[in-house]
């Protein structure tokens, strides 16, 4: 951003310091995650910058905690990972196929008490994990399916489908309905034109709203903390203790795998995003 | 106008107004089956268990339910004198029916919890009554006043007759650190041992500090993000993403490891010379490492909403305000300022509901003075196993954030939320 070349001395001060203080910020967001990708690698116990690491010697480095981490004995990481992408991927679909119903409904004009119903549906995104935790807890609890798959699952769904409604709600305001109608005037049935015309055309906010339902429940603990047995343990559960208990390096290499894949996921979500502008017709 | 509507016909001879409002009910039934699954679901897994932390947290039906009899005759005792021979009679009754169930411990810790000095006093009746000593044909009154001096004093029985009611609002008058004085009204507990209202003020107080830093951090990048060409934003955007879809543990992680005493961000203080390496401050495991972490991990929620909305203010009008004689600052000030005031809004709302419920980051680095209402909740349902108490503060917290959602529903919308 250069300034013109007539501003005042004052004002280019004021310029620089309102930068710096971006540059501050923008590194307060980003520096943290990268002090995990080092330490990951750290040939010794403790969760400091070694004199070897500073020195940049090949020896302060190995891939000790990785090893530990896939062969590790008595870190459960491989069942967690396994409950975590099973509940995960389960309750996305879930999610998907719940909220993407909802939204189409929602984005009817015919639809009554939207405003009521609306709010309802995305008060678990807002209610406090806590809250909705001892909640969900109890009627898990009544209906026994506390510390199972199935439990686990379902309280990812109630967590999740807010976001596949707002995704999903937000692409449809764009929509032009007078296709679905041209369809169901050349003779199409309403599945028929909901899988060959709105589909396609939303697909864009489906996906990324089932991504953020994956992510909330790749990510959740607190509901997980009272939902779960031995069994059912999740990364995030492992993580927990994990900090609570001992900050050990294994962690770290957990971190690290997971920092990447949520830069996987969020070179998707920004493609989708930018997929679904264009669609749609939007310009920017 | 109507007479002449009247006489349009559809091709099957029926009014078209009435077949419009067919169709019309008919979409409408359509739009209501689709939101029907989503709906049923929420209201039977997540509403309804909501509504049943309500009626755990007020119910109190286990002595009503104990002293059947006891109640029964309470009726008529006005509370002011000893009550008559049908009362201890009752209670006498009631309590050998619990004893026979192997109950009368339940009753004695929790008859003590409402007047000390029970425990002992039911449990002098237990042993006269286990030993057969209290002879049933003749007055119940005067033996058990024998048994135990207590059973003589009016306020014993008065705090058994409180007990009576099924519902009480005892768990969340504890949760203002308050309770049911032994003549029925309500008292403060001492002063020294009000620790929940501190933690109710500190929830609020760590909220609003956040929100603020939040705010003072995130208004400047939203409007770097929002005002800058589009290559280089795309990039700097990513500063703001990955954070959001980074997971939060593994972010509180990194706090943890920046913050400790041998950490980086001590490293550096001490390398600026800002502390002596021998008198490293603690910024963990208090408010400090709260703060610290909190405001990081919630601040893209700031800046995505504050984004969208700067996203749509021209250009232009700055320079308009400017080419008219404003200096930079005052059209800033009263040009783009009120602008953005929707965003802030939004971005404020949803980080204060956001950070006033928080658990995870306060309970690992928030140590002993970092906690807040949520710990204690979490502390209650697995520690002391007293649901109702937790149900009690979680539903005080709800409602707290059910007005702000409210106010933000009213303001934003909940259906303009953005994500990303």
């Amino acid at each position: 951003m250069a300034l013109p070349s007539y501003t005042e001395t004052r004002y280019r001060i004021w310029h620089y310091i309102y930068l710096s203080i971006c540059a501050f910020v923008f590194f307060f967001l980003i520096a943290p995650l990268f002090v995990i990708f080092p330490l990951s690698f750290n040939a010794e116990e403790f969760l400091v910058f070694s004199e070897g690491m500073k020195n940049l010697d090949p020896d302060a480095f190995s891939l000790r905690w990785y090893k530990d981490m896939i062969y590790g004995t008595k870190n459960p990481w491989g069942l967690a990972a396994k409950n975590s992408f099973i509940i995960a991927i389960f309750a996305t679909i879930g999610s998907i196929i719940l909220g993407t119903l909802a939204a189409l409904g929602l984005s009817s004009r015919h639809m009554p008490y939207k405003g009521i119903i609306m709010a309802t549906l995305i008060s678990p995104m807002i209610v406090p994990l806590i809250i909705s935790g001892v909640a969900i807890f109890f009627f898990m609890a009544k209906v026994g399916l506390a510390a199972t798959h199935t439990g686990i699952v379902l309280a990812h769904i109630i967590l999740g489908t807010p976001f596949v409604v707002i995704t999903v709600t937000a692409t449809l305001s764009g929509f032009d309905h007078s296709v679905t109608r041209a369809a169901a005037s050349l003779g199409s049935n309403p599945v028929n034109t909901f899988m060959k015309i709105t589909l396609p055309l939303i697909l864009p906010g489906v996906i990324s709203g089932g991504l953020f339902a994956f992510v909330t429940s790749f990510d959740e603990v607190v509901v997980v903390l009272f939902l779960a047995g031995l069994e059912n343990t999740t990364i995030p559960v492992q993580m927990w203790t994990g900090l609570r208990e001992q900050l050990s390096p294994t962690i770290l290499a957990v971190a690290t795998c997971l920092i990447i894949l949520s830069t996987l996921i969020l070179v998707t979500a920004e493609l989708l995003r930018r997929r679904s502008e264009r669609l749609r017709g939007i310009n920017r | 106008m109507s007479s002449e509507t009247k006489q349009i016909l559809t091709t099957d001879g029926i009014p078209l107004e009435v077949s419009l409002k067919k169709a019309e009910k008919k979409n409408k039934i359509k739009a209501f089956l689709l939101v029907a699954p989503l709906l049923l679901f929420l209201v039977i897994t997540y509403v309804f268990p909501i509504g049943e932390m309500f009626s755990r947290s007020i119910d109190d039906k286990m002595i009503t339910n104990m002293l059947p009899k006891t109640f029964k005759e309470m009726e008529t005792w006005d509370g002011k004198e000893l009550p008559p021979e049908e009362v201890f009679a009752g209670f006498y009754y009631d309590y050998k029916a619990l004893v026979e169930k192997q109950e009368h411990g339940k009753l004695g810790q929790r008859l003590n919890k409402e007047k000390n000095g029970f425990n002992s006093t039911t449990k002098r009746l237990f042993r006269n009554i286990k030993r057969k000593k209290i002879d049933e044909s003749v007055s119940i009154k005067e033996q058990m006043i024998k048994v135990h001096p207590n059973w003589n004093k009016v306020e014993y029985w008065q705090a058994i007759k409180r007990t009576a009611p099924p519902y009480t609002l005892a768990k969340y008058l504890k949760g203002m650190d308050m309770y049911y004085a032994p003549d029925g009204s309500v008292a403060q507990v001492d002063e020294d041992r009000r620790i929940h209202r501190i933690l109710w003020l500190r929830t609020l107080e760590i909220a609003f500090f956040v929100t603020l830093f939040c705010f003072l951090m995130g208004y400047p990048i939203a409007h770097l993000l929002a005002t800058l060409p589009m290559k280089y934003s795309n990039l700097l955007m990513i500063c703001v993403l990955l954070p959001f879809w980074t997971s939060l543990l593994v972010r509180t992680a990194s706090w943890m490891i920046l913050l400790q005493q041998q950490g980086i961000v001590n490293d550096f203080f001490v390398m600026i010379g800002l502390v002596a390496d021998d008198s490293r401050p603690e910024m963990m495991y208090n408010k400090v490492g709260t703060y610290v972490a909190m405001t990081q991990i919630l601040l893209p929620f700031m800046v995505l909403p504050l984004y969208s909305v700067m996203k749509t203010i021209s250009p232009s009008l700055m320079r308009a305000g400017k080419s008219l004689g404003g200096t930079p600052f005052v059209a800033f000030w009263k040009v783009y300022f009120p602008l953005t005031i929707p965003g802030i809004g939004a971005g404020c709302l949803l980080v204060f509901i956001l950070a006033i419920g928080y658990y995870i980051t306060p309970a690992l680095v928030g140590g002993a003075s970092g906690t807040l209402i949520s710990n204690q909740i979490a502390f209650h349902m697995k520690q002391t196993l007293d649901w109702s108490f937790a149900s009690a503060m979680g539903l005080m917290l709800l409602s707290g954030v059910l007005v702000i959602y409210w106010i933000y529903n009213k303001l934003v919308g909940v259906d303009n939320i953005k994500l990303g």
